[in-house]
């Protein structure tokens, strides 16, 4: 029963989709698939250490200064994070730019701290920020391969390519900009006519 | 000076509009922009902010951190210097200018997590390395762009609100294939200035 903690993340109240918060990672950094890859794991690891730390301290720390309070928590794991990745893949860190300390005010990690971790044992909040992980992570996985598929007409994951070239042309377009609100756009009215939202 | 201080402007107003180049603010962009008026106020409160704390963190950055050597902890300042000027700025007008609290009240904390305070407060020192002058000037163009931004989205959506659409368009689908004209539209300014 405690599994719906986890699986309403990923559907139901989708961060992105549904609750359309977190937009700002989503449409930027998915002109690739490879950077997508980046930014969930980075987003997951903040996400949920930062509110488990936050749901074990939940007692502790006073009503009037809790936001501030967060902010320091999930800033600490921002810039951890900013550590490991600049580390361990340069290439990938020079990609996610400023999204990367920008996780700090992802809308994502500061709601679910608000509305969920603070209220909650460590247990429950594990679920639910795992839930919101995966569900972020399928959403920008989705976009990044829709637009790097048509924008570039092939998709290269770490220097392998998944899906061969079978556009000749591909819409430049698709990676500018304009393409991440048109893909994002489509994508919300498909699921809406579809029924899944 | 070696900035060109014109350059900075058309660059933070068209060429790099933050929201619809930069994909920054996108949450309030999209959640406000349904009313003129609100658009107008948020755009006005984000303007102040912005000027004002890339001019506390530029001066932190430079006068504490770097001397210390802990650029590293940028991050874990900015976001507390900005949330602690929010606060201040939420008491000082709720106490002397009440009329402009109900106005803006419920707009100043949501700053605080306006990814473009923070991003621009970054930018000045990591990505550009502006001087204080530029930093200031950079913020408070980017503040208009961003006005900009929100002011032609809300006018946009309170006309388009008025015609027939297809259901599975309205709301936030809409909004966001008309984002993506307007992204098209200052895809237009690219050219200008190199």
């Amino acid at each position: 029963m405690k599994l719906k903690e986890f699986t309403k993340g990923i559907i139901r109240q989708n961060p992105v989709l549904v609750l359309v918060i977190g937009l700002c990672p989503t449409l930027a950094i998915t002109t690739r698939v490879e950077n997508a890859i980046g930014m969930a794991a980075a987003l997951a690891f903040v996400l949920i250490s930062s509110n488990l730390l936050i749901s074990a301290m939940r007692n502790f720390i006073p009503r009037e200064v809790r936001i501030p309070a967060y902010i320091v928590v999930i800033a600490s794991f921002v810039t951890t994070i900013e550590f490991i990745i600049h580390g361990s893949s340069p290439a990938i860190y020079q990609q996610l730019g400023i999204f990367l300390p920008l996780i700090t005010v992802n809308c994502i990690v500061l709601g679910r701290a608000e509305a969920f971790a603070s209220k909650r044992p460590m247990k429950d909040t594990l679920l639910d920020t795992a839930g919101m992980s995966v569900g972020f992570a399928v959403i920008i996985f989705a976009i990044s391969a829709i637009r790097e598929f048509f924008g570039t007409g092939h998709i290269v994951i770490f220097g392998q390519e998944v899906v061969p070239k079978i556009l000749a042309s591909p819409a430049g377009g698709m990676i500018l900009p304009a393409g991440a609100f048109l893909t994002m756009g489509a994508l919300l009215a498909i699921l809406k006519r579809l029924k899944v939202l | 000076m070696a900035e060109n201080l014109i350059g900075i402007v058309i660059s933070a107003v068209l060429i790099n509009n933050i929201v619809l180049t930069k994909f920054l603010g996108l949450c309030s962009f999209f959640g406000i922009s349904t009313k003129l008026r609100n658009s107008m106020m948020m755009g006005l409160a984000v303007i102040f902010v912005m000027v004002c704390s890339s001019i506390l963190t530029w001066i932190i950055y430079y006068s504490v951190l770097v001397p210390c050597g802990v650029q590293y902890l940028r991050i874990v300042v900015f976001i507390l210097v900005i949330a602690a000027f929010v606060q201040l700025v939420e008491m000082i007008i709720n106490k002397y200018l009440p009329d402009i609290y109900t106005a803006f009240g419920i707009y100043l904390p949501l700053i605080t997590v306006n990814c473009t305070i923070l991003a621009v407060a970054l930018i000045n020192v990591d990505v550009e390395a502006y001087s204080f002058i530029g930093s200031t000037v950079n913020a408070l163009a980017t503040g208009f762009g961003y006005l900009l931004a929100i002011l032609i989205m809300a006018g946009i959506r309170t006309r388009i609100d008025l015609y027939e659409q297809p259901e599975s368009l309205r709301g936030m689908p809409i909004a966001f294939i008309i984002a993506a004209i307007l992204a098209l539209a200052f895809q237009g300014f690219s050219g200008m200035g190199g």
